[in-house]
């Protein structure tokens, strides 16, 4: 009855509405009442079980109504939402969370999960049990509402037929439709979707005076005649979730117009006025109205009201003036662009987009060749053009793709919250950087091991109360999530305030291991790397946390595997700061390109620095390092690396790169200048060699491979080491892995 | 959540700024039969309404009639395009007869 594209919505709105709920949940958990934000919450859970409703999903309604009841107490004061009334809303957030997921997927929620529903509900319920026989009593009420007039007026009279070819709805809604989450407008709206509503007219006349008005009850009902091909069911069923709050006739195209004299005693209002909607409606002709009437008048013994008072009535009608064409013009216009402000867009059409834009590029450098060899100058300027035009279509075209981090981050509000109070730990969670922008795939790929990093920072870093007091801290631990850009790449920080990393422990579990030779001097940060080797954990007890010496080696392999890398810094006693640094993007960068013999090479434009001749300095044969105004840079000649035969050129050049703090030299044959890359992945067979990232195809059809410049450096540092590992001074600059 | 502000103090006036919802319909209730008891005529400013829901509807047709009962000039004005669609929805502008601009979409 209900399409399926409209589910998909309700789910993901659904989604939206959970993630809201929980954050408001998290700092009403902390903090003290604001009125601000239990409402929030309350409107959260109003609208889930209200769309719900519609659906048709009972588990969720049924469940979302429970949490709203209570809700609803606390927002009118009655409960104070204090932690622990805080910690079972969380709880039935996680429970609503998975109904949800269950309604996305199609499937039916287990028997534990069904039995979890029905605990939470009663555990919510505890706090309503005064109000509990409010209820019944209630429905009760609604159930006699439509109560039916004894079938004794039919069939008997001339059963003429209603010569309309649309279905005549009536609808009184009952007083509770508000306060249980429900809009009646919103069912017209849904009534839209199965035909077109033909007229509607909204009865007022059961809102009672001002000062009886209870502004939270529902008075209202409507008249609706309404063109549709479909069937009584389907149109019946859209009301299925009110039908206990609400008295409802649908009247089928050509009904008997005994069938109309029955729904006009059934109404509330009295028949004059009644005969004037239906007529309003184009359900019934005036002469129809009349003969019905009649019909009516021989039976009925209300006293029937002159037609003259309903004129009267009738005359506080004023006539509506019609504004200004300009300010027509302006309020069509504000609309239609307050709509289109923001639209959902499937993930998939966006990669197609970046997909075609980067064999865009790629067809554009092969013009460009072609126009260069030509000769024409007219064919190259406007090449040129295309391809700034080109440049600017894949930066917005990726930058579609780029979201804000913070979403990330405050899902962590809650692991911390957790985490602390399963470690019995009082930790604080600040958030920085939240608006640095990233791509959407490594956004996602980047939840895991962002996760484990900070369970590990809470588990092993922080320390207990006790501890931290000892130590001259404050007995709440800080842990700190940072994002940031930087030079290409995006950097995430997790730091805690803990107690740091002890370098003997390291050390020594390190040669117990056998990963370290006994008697290998290494560097701080050297140590502290060893905890991403695999097999490695120095933690003394093993928590469910963490501790069991997976984890922190699968984190630097997911890392990597997004072409990032992640090391770690650390104060003893002070706290750790692990940074993750990751590309921007997974699809298209800026490279430069460079000739090693008759191959082509990209470096990624933002790790170049410089460019300086080699010959500048003198190089002697094997030399390692250079000396690039007092500082020292470690090189490497690509053409060795990567094996090319051939002697070296006459002109070497040394490009400079940088990849965070570190920097290196790779010495090429040709400096060849900018161009726009599409990554393109390597094969299976290549999955081991670290220094290429991947290829691309240059405009002449050649292939050109994409240095990895981490990967790169990480080798070369490899090699050296485990080649010569006594006879190379380490100093404090340069690379150090 | 709405708010009320009596704009520029001179009484007689009030924009309804946010909500006209089920979520504010309690608490506007009272500001507008306070702004109306106080007030011989009254105008009100809908062009900040960012939402409206039936309570919100009903609650204005309330207002209305409190107004007609007391013989007070009651006039809505610089309807927000949400109070236009539900208006144009209910069939209730003319009730209103507030000059209004309806744009009927096509069927």
């Amino acid at each position: 009855m209900i399409p399926d594209e409209y589910l998909q919505t309700f789910v993901v709105e659904c989604k939206e509405l959970l993630e809201h709920m929980e954050e408001a949940l998290l700092i009403v958990e902390q903090a003290e009442q604001d009125p601000e934000i239990i409402n929030a919450i309350f409107r959260a859970a109003h609208t889930i079980k209200g769309s719900a409703g519609m659906f048709g999903l009972d588990p969720v309604v049924e469940f979302t109504h429970a949490a709203e009841s209570v809700l609803d107490r606390v927002r009118s004061g009655e409960l104070t939402m204090n932690a622990l009334l805080a910690a079972l809303f969380i709880e039935a957030h996680d429970h609503l969370k998975e109904l949800i997921g269950h309604v996305a997927e199609g499937s039916h929620p287990t028997e534990t999960t069904h039995n979890q529903g029905k605990t939470l509900i009663d555990r919510l319920e505890a706090y309503l049990s005064e109000s509990q026989a409010e209820l019944p009593e209630d429905s009760a009420k609604h159930s006699e509402m439509p109560a039916l007039h004894a079938a004794n007026v039919e069939r008997e009279h001339s059963d003429a037929i209603v010569g309309t070819d649309l279905w005549h709805l009536s609808l009184r809604f009952g007083p509770d439709v508000f306060r249980n989450g429900m809009d009646p407008f919103s069912f017209v709206r849904c009534l839209a979707s199965l035909g077109s509503i033909e007229e509607l007219v909204t009865v007022i006349d059961a809102i009672p005076p001002a000062a009886q008005m209870d502004p939270e009850s529902c008075y209202l009902g409507f008249e609706i005649s309404f063109n549709s091909a479909a069937d009584k069911l389907a149109i019946d069923n859209i009301f299925n979730f009110v039908r206990s709050d609400c008295f409802i006739r649908i009247l089928p195209p050509r009904s008997k117009a005994s069938e109309y004299q029955r729904l006009i005693q059934e109404l509330p209002e009295q028949e004059m006025r009644l005969g004037e909607i239906l007529v309003k409606c184009g359900t019934l002709t005036p002469e129809e109205l009349d003969n019905i009437l009649r019909l009516q008048s021989q039976y009925g013994d209300d006293p029937q009201r002159p037609i003259g008072e309903v004129l009267v009535e009738q005359q506080l009608v004023s006539p509506p003036v019609v504004e200004a064409a300009l300010a027509k013009q302006k309020q069509v216009k504000d609309n239609k662009k307050s709509e289109a402000s923001l639209i959902r867009v499937d993930a998939e059409k966006l990669d197609e987009l970046i997909n075609l834009v980067g064999e865009l590029i790629i067809a554009g450098a092969g013009t460009n060749l072609i126009a260069r060899r030509a000769g024409m100058a007219e064919l190259i300027e406007s090449t040129a053009t295309l391809s700034r035009l080109v440049e600017d279509v894949r930066d917005s075209a990726l930058a579609l793709r780029m979201v804000q981090i913070c979403a990330t981050f405050n899902r962590f509000t809650r692991v911390v919250r957790d985490v602390s109070k399963e470690l019995g730990k009082d930790i604080d969670l600040v958030i920085s950087g939240g608006d640095t922008e990233l791509d959407k795939t490594v956004v996602e790929k980047i939840g895991d091991p962002l996760t484990h990093l900070v369970r590990n920072s809470m588990d092993h870093g922080i320390e207990a109360a006790e501890l931290r007091l000892a130590r001259g801290k404050p007995a709440k631990g800080t842990l700190k999530l940072n994002a940031y850009h930087d030079a290409g790449s995006i950097v995430i920080e997790v730091s805690d305030d803990g107690g740091g990393l002890n370098k003997e422990k390291i050390l020594s579990k390190a040669v117990e291991r056998g990963l370290v030779a006994e008697g290998a001097a290494l560097s701080d940060k050297e140590i502290y790397n060893l905890i991403f080797e695999a097999g490695f954990s120095t933690a003394d007890t093993v928590s469910n946390l963490s501790g069991r010496g997976v984890g922190m080696d699968v984190v630097k392999r997911n890392i990597q595997a997004l072409r990032g890398s992640v090391d770690l810094d650390s104060v003893e006693g002070r706290g750790s700061t692990i940074r993750i640094r990751l590309p921007l993007t997974l699809a298209i960068i800026d490279g430069f390109m460079v000739g090693v013999g008759n191959a082509a090479y990209v470096i990624p434009l933002d790790m170049v620095v410089e460019c300086v001749e080699l010959s500048a300095w003198d190089s002697g044969e094997g030399g390692q390092y250079l000396n690039l105004r007092g500082e020292v840079l470690p090189y490497r000649r690509l053409r060795e690396h990567f094996g090319v035969t051939g002697g070296p050129a006459r002109h070497e050049n040394i490009v400079v790169v940088r990849y965070g703090e570190h920097k290196a030299g790779l010495v090429v044959d040709k400096l060849m200048g900018e161009f726009q890359t599409v990554i393109k992945p390597l094969g299976k067979l290549f999955r081991s060699e670290k220094s290429i990232g991947g290829f691309t195809i240059l405009g002449s059809g050649e292939v050109a491979l994409i240095v990895d410049v981490p990967g790169l450096m990480g080798q070369i540092e490899y090699e050296r080491a485990a080649g010569e590992i006594v006879s190379f001074p380490r100093s404090g600059v340069g690379m150090q892995w | 959540m709405a708010n009320v502000k009596n704009k520029t103090r001179q009484p007689g006036r009030i924009a309804i700024d946010g909500e006209l919802t089920i979520y504010t319909a309690l608490e506007l209730k009272e500001k507008l039969l306070a702004g109306l008891a106080e007030a011989e005529a009254l105008e009100l400013d809908l062009s900040e309404v960012g939402e409206i829901d039936a309570a919100g509807l009903q609650l204005l047709v309330m207002i209305k009639q409190q107004a007609t009962e007391t013989g007070k000039a009651l006039s809505f004005t610089g309807h927000s395009p949400v109070v236009v669609e539900l208006l144009d929805l209910s069939g209730l502008a003319g009730f209103f007869g507030d000059p209004l601009l309806i744009v009927r979409k096509p069927t």
